[in-house]
């Protein structure tokens, strides 16, 4: 039970690693980007309809199906939506300068609707009984995992069996690490997050790291909503399901201090603790849900403890969420 | 390798609008050289070096680089001619460790290598006999520790002119010599070191040369050798003008207000008010003079309420119970509660003086909102005001509905000047009140000032013009880094004697 527990935990820390590491890139670049839910949402709802076009090109015959296409499409698709999303958000705050919480929230707002308005449509079309609709030929292929996992007992169970995407986050969290911290792009990237003026005077391109660090971090989002669709939910959509996993993300950044690397840890135990109701026995429907409040008490005693603490290296990048106007002085 | 030009300006002029910044200023520093550049506030010393590393672009003249005419158009033009300028206000990250500030923005060969790094910067801190720590974070640091990785971030990307704007302004006497001890070296090493200063000592000790700008025109270059503080003084200030300001005799002068002893240390831990004693009558005007950045923003702060002392006494004479009232340690609120009418055009308008999001009306009842009995806004007597401000002073403004930050800056002044003076103070403070403003908007205000001083009311005002300083004031009481250098009568005293006082950084008794 407890290795079905941690593994459970695992899959559902995923999106959240996803999430939370596109928004870390974000705000590196000094944008709060409050768009992340939304840009989830869409990134999930573009591999659903790259899966959904490519099972009718095949005649929804799992026979026809090419493995390497059948993730290859849902793959682009999703991030074609989610950094489309990114885009939208990093022209009106970087470009326009708007203010960024109302310019996520709006995309928030925008992506859900868009999610909803496709999922509604597609749901439609196949005239499904059912509120959902189900792709779980493309499904087996991205939940496909190691032949031998199951035989090393569970050892395997916790870290082989799962999908593909869920090591790509891993690897994607430890190389966000590894640049941010030991190259000359990280080190770009991080002072035009501190101190913009400082990274346009020593001749960084402030507008292009914002630009940048924003899309490759709304595509690395747009993965976990993906992610969430096809391995967790086994390619099932239905509107709405994907719940408030957005948020969390968001707060997790808080809780990583801005780490990537910590980011896994976090989201692991966000994860674990949003399951940990199913496992622990006897407890009624109000106490579940006091039991699924526990990743954001976490978080609030985080933030607590760092405030107290105030070491520097443990705030959030200085001029986050400040645009930054070059010949304002 | 001396005296051969490293750069050469040739009759730069350069205009913002109407103001004239540089006008036909001619400039030559050699290599194995340190040229200092003095002038007052606003004689266009930091437009000029601005020009020379890239922020502005000159309107005219010519620029010479080793004898080749050059065009600096931006900040990396400048670094591909060599040139580093060391800003007052640092651009630096403070997460970041000092190495990890001078690498950035770099892109060299071998790729991103922060060891390598660190070992060149030690190597430059012992060529130069710097002291610096590559792998300190800048938010632990002391700000000459700052200062210095500044300057190694300008010589670590190889430039051998080297410009300073008023490096000292900011580091104690010890930390100076140990900085002029640096900057002699990289003479001896051939490099051209141009320093801005307003400190005549300073510039005595240090240079080889001075060049003196005086508002934005060049007065001349002397060789420090030859000269001295008083040929100094009479370049920087140069003769009395004569703007024929009206000055009325003080009527039954009384103390109203005392300053006993303030010391005052702000944020940053450094002492900016230095056992400051003054006292100012009912019915005149008291001068304040100094460099900008000399504790005159403290010292009205204080007396207003919005600065804590760490020591002394403010001392207010109330003429309607003739009470004696001590300030320090209140708050605004409770000194306007002990019926002191304390009036105070601050120096940031738009910061502190006025909400420039908020039109005029709403503007004048950020001074009147207490006033009033029911739970909604009064707006009459509001309105009125703005509406006699906006007659009397001649304010242009689209209506009384327009945001004040869209009107222009000498517009603005009028309106918050209006405001403060229509709450009838007793004590009346103006910190720059004519700045940015033309010719006939000063004179709007210093009639304004004029007559509050008729009425009895004791005004404090703090300039940078010596010229109007002296016409306009009863008193002046200068003030040179925290410290009152000396107070002085206004209609005997001179510029040069004013000017000397302002430099002066040591002594200096009441007069």
């Amino acid at each position: 039970m407890i290795v079905e527990f941690i593994s459970r935990a695992i899959l559902l820390s995923i999106p959240l690693l996803y999430g939370s590491v596109g928004e870390i890139l974000t705000e590196k670049s000094g944008h709060l980007n409050l768009g992340i839910p939304g840009i989830m949402y869409s990134g999930a709802i573009g591999g659903v309809i790259g899966a959904f076009l490519y099972e009718n090109a095949c005649g929804n015959d799992l026979a026809n199906m090419n493995p390497f296409l059948a993730i290859l499409i849902p793959l682009i698709c999703s991030i074609l939506f989610s950094v489309f999303m990114g885009l939208i958000y990093s022209f009106m705050t970087v470009t326009l300068r708007a203010n960024q919480n109302v310019t996520g929230l709006a995309i928030t707002t925008f992506g859900i609707g868009l999610g909803n308005f496709f999922g509604g449509s597609l749901i439609k079309l196949v005239d499904s009984d059912l509120p959902s609709i189900a792709l779980t030929k493309t499904s087996k292929f991205f939940k496909a995992e190691l032949p031998f996992a199951d035989d090393l007992g569970w050892f395997g169970e916790i870290f082989l069996s799962h999908d593909f995407l869920a090591y790509l986050a891993i690897a994607i969290a430890l190389a966000a690490s590894f640049v941010l911290s030991k190259t000359r792009i990280g080190l770009n990237l991080r002072s035009v997050g501190e101190n913009p003026a400082t990274a346009d005077a020593a001749g960084i391109n402030v507008t292009r790291y914002k630009y940048l660090a924003t899309c490759i971090g709304s595509a690395v989002a747009g993965l976990g909503g993906l992610q969430y669709v096809m391995a967790y939910a086994d390619g099932v959509w239905s509107n709405n399901a994907f719940g408030d996993r957005g948020w969390m993300a968001i707060a997790l950044v808080i809780f990583a201090l801005w780490k990537p690397s910590m980011a896994i840890v976090g989201s692991f135990l966000f994860g674990a603790l949003c399951n940990a109701n199913n496992y622990v026995q006897g407890l009624g429907a109000e106490t579940q849900e006091l039991f699924k409040m526990l990743p954001y008490v976490v978080t609030i005693v985080v933030l607590i403890i760092t405030s107290m603490r105030k070491k520097r290296e443990h705030q959030p990048p200085e001029s986050l969420g400040l645009p930054y106007f070059r010949e304002e002085r | 390798m001396a005296n051969q030009a490293a750069i050469e300006l040739k009759n730069i002029t350069k205009t913002f609008g109407s103001v004239v910044a540089n006008k036909n200023v001619n400039l030559t520093a050699n290599r194995g050289e340190i040229l200092s550049i003095l002038g007052e506030n606003g004689s266009g010393k930091t437009t000029l070096m601005n020009m020379i590393s890239g922020i502005y672009f000159p309107d005219e003249g010519e620029i010479f680089i080793d004898g080749q005419p050059a065009v600096i158009a931006s900040p990396k033009d400048a670094f591909d001619y060599k040139i580093g300028m060391i800003h007052q206000h640092f651009k630096l990250v403070d997460v970041f460790s000092a190495a990890e500030n001078i690498i950035l923005g770099l892109k060299e060969k071998e790729g991103y290598n922060l060891k390598a790094a660190e070992a060149r910067i030690s190597a430059i801190c012992e060529q130069y006999g710097f002291e610096l720590d590559p792998k300190k974070k800048i938010y632990t640091m002391a700000v000459s520790e700052k200062q210095t990785v500044e300057i190694i971030k300008v010589l670590y990307r190889g430039a051998d002119i080297l410009i300073l704007d008023e490096p000292t302004a900011v580091l104690t006497p010890q930390e100076t010599q140990k900085l002029f001890a640096v900057l002699r070296k990289m003479r001896d090493d051939g490099k051209s070191i141009i320093i801005i200063t307003h400190k005549l000592h300073e510039v005595l000790s240090l240079s080889d040369r001075v060049a003196v700008l005086r508002k934005g025109e060049y007065v001349g270059t002397v060789e420090t050798a030859k000269t001295n503080e008083s040929e100094l003084t009479e370049m920087m200030v140069g003769k009395k003008i004569s703007l024929n300001i009206e000055r009325s005799e003080p009527k039954d002068p009384q103390v109203r207000l005392e300053v006993h002893h303030v010391d005052c240390t702000n944020r940053e831990g450094s002492l900016v008010l230095d056992d400051v004693s003054f006292h100012v009558n009912a019915g005149e005007i008291l001068g304040v003079a100094g460099i900008a950045g000399s504790g005159q923003r403290e010292l009205l702060e204080v007396i207003a309420g919005l600065q804590k002392t760490d020591s002394g006494a403010v001392l207010y004479h109330n003429p309607k119970t003739g009470n004696v009232d001590l300030l320090q340690g209140k708050t605004p609120l409770q000194i306007r509660e002990l019926g002191v009418r304390l009036s105070f055009v601050p120096e940031d308008r738009l910061g502190m003086g006025l909400v420039g999001n908020m039109d005029i009306t709403d503007n004048m009842m950020l001074r009147s909102y207490r006033k009033g009995h029911s739970a909604f806004l009064e707006r009459r007597a509001p309105k009125d005001l703005a509406e006699h401000i906006i007659d009397e002073l001649e304010v242009v403004t689209p209506g009384i509905t327009t945001p004040v930050r869209r009107l222009s800056g000498g517009n603005v002044q009028k309106v918050l000047v209006g405001r403060e003076i229509a709450a009838a103070p007793t004590v009346l403070m103006a910190a720059y009140p004519v700045r940015g403003l033309d010719i006939n908007s000063s004179y709007t205000i210093y009639n304004l000032l004029n007559q509050q001083k008729e009425k009895g009311v004791a005004v404090i005002f703090v300039g940078e013009d010596l010229d109007v300083l002296l016409e306009l004031c009863d008193r002046i009481l200068v003030i040179g880094g925290g410290k009152v250098t000396g107070i002085v009568d206004g209609r005997t005293a001179t510029k040069e004697q004013v000017g000397l006082l302002m430099t002066k950084t040591e002594g200096g008794a009441e007069q």
